[in-house]
């Protein structure tokens, strides 16, 4: 499945690189090479630190293809510490119950269902929380 | 400018028509459509579709609707923008008829949704979320429903069942409607206990996916045969408008800026206020947005969208009716026949053709075809003629 997209997206999906913009000092995710602040031209790279907040989230129980197999999951908008906002499921979360605002960390897991008809998993970006991070290490 | 008229309207029920083919739901809306406009002929076709080359591995619509309608030879295109391809298709056919260059064109709205079921279907509608950073995170379009339904209730404190209105309006209003899918009156219990899609999106906070097609005769006024009997409805505003893909994009996402700058321009356009509206048929594919889209046009402030469905203001007897013949939710949402569905039923209000729902004395509609969260929004205000 679409191998090349995935090559292409490794930057983003495994360091959440995004952009700044060297005229206003916006932080850009996803990169676009231009501004959505100034609109200006912005090509130079900027890591994110992956940490954030829940801003909202759902639970998905009827999935697309490709995504079957892990449902029920939890998919969220988690606005990152230096301002852009992403999409991304939530992982790692035991008994604790998930509330808007609460403090979110990225962390690297698989994104769909094994095994699909070329066998790649496709790696990427999940957050969870920060505060069992420091229990489970 | 000339006058554009929607001359014909023609519609087939929405709901799982096993045996028809995308190619026999459009040719039956337009044969349909044709007939209504008191035999035009069309010069041109804009066909709106979603999802037909996922869907029915279908592309290349404009040419084999042309074949199958009969009309081989005449110019055919396919218009797409989500959710929005009706109101697009609309769109593109006022354009070529305003401009002089197509005398009559054809615009038909057709959606086949039924052919695949449960997650082929989820997978081919999170197309139209941003592929690489949202639908690859397993964003359904329902989820993304639910992350603003979640988010709105958070911070205007809405309680829960606060969106029931809006689906309680919708069935209420879709009884009268022969060519809805679901003709039945709902009570608030039954919202209330119906079952969660994606936390606090509930089914009845959602329109069904179904198939169905709609098509539209366009003229000018001023070529329309002089024998000619019906009422003319004349297309007073058209306007257009894109956001980001991905809500996560947006500076803020409870605030639906495509319905908002879209819905302004076509009522400037039109010369009209707000309060000269008599009737609001919005994108009810999910409550929530319907409530953003009340916001956005101006009918209620940030944050109070939803009140609107709770005090019956949009009732048929309120100060905005809205879903008047059911809705995407009652009626059934058929994708890119959708915006072309809308068009049909302000028209049947316009010409006071709407029975037991008629709106007294409409005279102005405004309706509002959403691609995605409003990722693309397209408004025509529709005018009867004296
Ligand atoms: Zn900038």
């Amino acid at each position: 499945m679409e191998i090349p997209r995935h090559w292409r997206l490794k930057k983003q999906r495994y360091g959440l690189v995004g952009e700044v913009c060297p005229h206003c000092n916006h932080k850009i995710f996803p990169p676009r090479d231009v501004c959505p602040n100034c609109g200006d031209e912005a090509k130079e790279q900027f890591a994110f630190s992956g940490k954030g907040e829940v801003y909202s989230y759902t639970t998905v129980y009827e999935a697309p293809a490709g995504f079957d197999a892990n449902a029920p999951y939890t998919v969220a908008i988690v606005k990152l510490e230096e301002g852009p906002m992403l999409t991304a499921q939530l992982t790692d979360m035991g008994e604790q119950p998930i509330q808007i605002g609460m403090s979110v960390e990225m962390v690297t897991r698989k994104m769909r269902n094994d095994g699909d008809e070329r066998g790649v998993i496709v790696y990427g970006y999940k957050f969870r929380p920060v505060a069992q991070n420091a229990i489970a290490g | 400018m000339t006058d554009v008229i929607i001359a014909g309207i023609g519609q087939t029920p929405v709901g799982e028509h096993w045996e028809l083919g995308i190619r026999n739901l459009a040719t039956a809306a337009i044969r349909d459509a044709l007939q209504n406009s008191g035999g035009l002929k069309p010069q041109a076709l804009f066909v709106g579709n979603m999802l037909a080359p996922n869907l029915s591995n279908q592309a290349h619509l404009g040419a084999l609707i042309a074949e199958y309608t009969g009309l081989t030879g005449i110019e055919a295109i396919t218009l797409e923008a989500a959710g929005a391809s009706g109101g697009a298709a609309l769109r593109q056919g006022y354009l070529a008829v305003s401009s002089g260059m197509v005398d009559v064109a054809l615009v038909v709205g057709v959606e086949k949704f039924t052919d695949k079921i449960g997650a082929d279907v989820e997978e081919a509608t999170a197309t139209e979320n941003d592929s690489d950073f949202e639908s690859i995170h397993g964003m359904t379009i329902g989820a993304q429903a639910a992350l603003l339904m979640k988010r709105y209730m958070h911070e205007n404190n809405v309680p829960e069942n606060g969106f029931a209105g809006f689906a309680l309006n919708a069935h209420a209003n879709s009884v009268a409607n022969p060519n809805a899918a679901f003709r039945k009156a709902i009570k608030a219990e039954m919202y209330a206990k119906s079952e969660m899609v994606s936390d606090p999106l509930k089914i009845f906070d959602m329109a069904p996916h179904l198939d169905g097609a709609a098509a539209l005769v366009l003229t000018r006024r001023e070529l329309i045969p002089s024998d000619w009997q019906g009422q003319p409805v004349k297309i007073a505003g058209s306007a257009a408008s894109t956001d980001t893909l991905a809500l996560h994009d947006r500076k803020d996402m409870l605030r639906f800026d495509t319905a908002q700058i879209s819905a302004s321009k076509a009522m400037k356009q039109a010369g009209i206020e707000l309060n000269q509206i008599n009737f609001f048929e919005y994108h009810d594919i999910f409550n929530i947005y319907a409530a953003l889209q009340l916001e956005a046009v101006g009918f209620a402030p940030r944050g109070q969208g939803w009140k609107l469905a709770e005090d019956g203001s949009i009732g048929l007897k309120g100060r905005i009716p809205c879903a008047t013949l059911g809705g995407m939710k009652a009626r059934g949402f058929a994708g890119g026949a959708a915006g072309v569905y809308q068009a049909v039923e302000a028209v049947t209000q316009l010409r006071g053709q709407a029975g037991a729902n008629q709106i007294a004395g409409a005279q102005f509609g405004l309706i509002q075809s959403l691609g995605g969260a409003a990722s693309t929004a397209v408004s025509h205000i529709l005018q009867k003629l004296g």
